[in-house]
């Protein structure tokens, strides 16, 4: 089963960080994709450019309505997500504790919703 | 045939109907994921078995009974031309596996896995106790709702989100690992015994659908135990409810009027089941892994040896109560504590040992109840009426608020 892994966090700790610990962080989430990729669970990851750079549209009275900025603002905002294939919801739940993210924000893990055949 | 002999009847079906329909709603859910599915598969089947079987007697092999009923009823649903119900991929895939297990020499008992799914911690922990009662023991949900005291329309819904959720998300069908084990296990127990807890409420038995839960619960423990024979904690469930059920029949007077422990007639519990309680027990002890409620049932059972043979083992209570704070520190057991150490050192002794009031005990009626029966003994009426007062204006139970007004009227002015 596919399962996205939604990384919420507070993006504006990330440059206040020195940059030994940008590395830090850096090199866990590297870790963290190896592992994951050396287990064959990986089906896609990316990290995003920070929520200041959002755009959000929608249609209203059949025009595009175009706004700056995120869709919901939080203090905690997806700043990365992980796709996995695994076998059951406690595989993705083992994976999520193990995202460098858990100890500093949230993991949201979301079952992809599968086509049929 | 008697009535009583009747109701014996219908509950050998009953019991024997509920155990094949559980077992055939595990086999299909842990193959599909899909719980709904595979009690919509069997349910006609089910109803069926509980209709026929009380007066025509229990099949020889009762699955494959439930089984055939089942998969003709799918058959038939397929030529009344219900076709786009019949080739959703849900149905198709849970009919398939309907023909497997009819083919297959035995199926096998997936029950354990269908409670660990259902008490998974990504399911709202309210909704544990409720699934277990409707997937495994095939409860429907009015009844379930009534005794959760919600209304029959919010539990339906509650329980299709939470099985929608199990076959979603992909809530594994499985015995978790040794590691993830003894944590699983404890909310599979929780939910037994807050099924168990529902139905303890109405002691009088006033209220069937109540009185039924508790049954049902004896019925999860009994399984649970079962199919768990090495894990100690399932044995002390089991060991705790069959002492609080054995007390049943001793909590009422003639009157319907609250018997407290101590005042209880001994003569009234059911000696069976305290026998099977105690041999539980022993069975759990000698598993050498002590728990939460295994020493809740040693306390039972100190309970029950005080009441029958007159002897006083407060002291060995209290130490009970000291091992299982010191395993909880729950300020329900301190509650408890203070009340047995006041029968071996006094009611001041116990007053002193009495949790300090929180938010939590505030609104706990046995504190209250606790604290006016140590200060009437300690001489203190004044605070002992004002205790009362707060235990009788947080009391749902009628019985148990006549009690405590009796007990507040004795008090001298």
């Amino acid at each position: 089963m596919q399962y996205l892994l939604m990384l919420h966090l507070d993006e504006t700790a990330w440059p206040q960080m020195t940059p030994a610990e940008q590395q830090q962080g850096a090199a866990a989430y590297a870790a963290f994709t190896e592992a994951l990729s050396a287990q064959g669970a990986l089906a896609g990851s990316n990290r995003l450019q920070p929520s200041s750079t959002a755009t959000t549209v929608r249609l209203a009275d059949g025009k595009p309505q175009v706004l700056d900025g995120p869709f919901a603002d939080s203090k905690e905002q997806v700043g990365g997500y992980y796709l996995i294939d695994v076998p059951d919801l406690d595989a993705a739940i083992a994976w999520a504790a193990r995202c460098p993210t858990a100890s500093h924000g949230t993991v949201e893990i979301r079952p992809v919703w599968a086509m049929p055949a | 045939m008697t009535d009583e002999a009747q109701a014996a009847a219908r509950r050998v079906a009953d019991a024997v109907a509920r155990r094949s329909y559980g077992k055939l709603v595990a086999y299909l859910a842990a193959r599909t994921g899909d719980v709904a599915g595979a009690e919509d598969a069997l349910a006609e089947a089910f109803a069926a078995a509980l209709a026929d079987w009380p007066a025509k007697g229990c099949p020889e092999t009762p699955e494959a009974w439930l089984l055939t009923v089942a998969r003709r009823k799918a058959a038939d649903a397929g030529r009344r031309g219900r076709t786009a119900m019949a080739a959703s991929g849900r149905l198709k895939l849970i009919a398939e596996e309907l023909e497997a297990a009819a083919a297959a020499p035995e199926i096998p008992d997936r029950r354990l896995a269908l409670m660990f799914a259902c008490a998974h911690p990504a399911i709202d922990p309210a909704m544990h106790a409720p699934l277990m009662l409707q997937a495994v023991i095939g409860l429907d949900a009015a009844r379930i709702a009534s005794a959760f005291l919600v209304s029959p329309a919010a539990m339906g819904q509650r329980l299709v989100r939470a099985k929608g959720k199990i076959r979603r998300a992909g809530v594994p069908f499985a015995i978790p690992p040794r590691e993830a084990l003894a944590e699983r296990s404890e909310a599979v127990l929780d939910a037994i015994y807050a099924a168990f807890a529902e139905g303890w409420s109405d002691p009088s038995g006033a209220d069937p659908a109540r009185r039924d839960l508790t049954e049902e619960a004896m019925f999860l423990a009994r399984l649970a135990a079962e199919l768990m024979p090495d894990a100690p904690e399932a044995l002390g469930l089991l060991a705790l409810m069959l002492y609080a059920e054995a007390r049943r029949p001793a909590r009422r007077g003639p009157g319907g009027e609250y018997v407290p422990l101590a005042d209880q007639d001994p003569a009234l519990w059911v000696a069976p089941m305290i026998e099977e309680a105690e041999t539980v027990l022993r069975r759990a002890g000698g598993l050498g892994a002590i728990g939460r409620r295994q020493l809740e049932a040693a306390l039972q059972s100190a309970h029950v040896a005080r009441g029958r043979a007159g002897l006083s083992n407060w002291a060995e209570t209290v130490q009970l109560y000291d091992a299982l704070y010191a395993l909880t520190a729950s300020p329900v057991v301190a509650v408890n504590r203070a009340l047995a150490l006041a029968e071996t050192k006094g009611a001041a002794a116990g007053l002193a040992a009495m949790p300090a009031e929180d938010e939590r005990l505030a609104a706990y009626q046995p504190y209250w109840a606790a604290r006016a029966e140590l200060l009437a003994r300690n001489g203190e009426a004044e605070g002992a009426r004002h205790a009362y007062d707060l235990a009788i204006g947080l009391e749902l139970d009628p019985a148990v608020r006549a009690f405590l007004q009796r007990r507040r009227a004795a008090l001298p002015t």
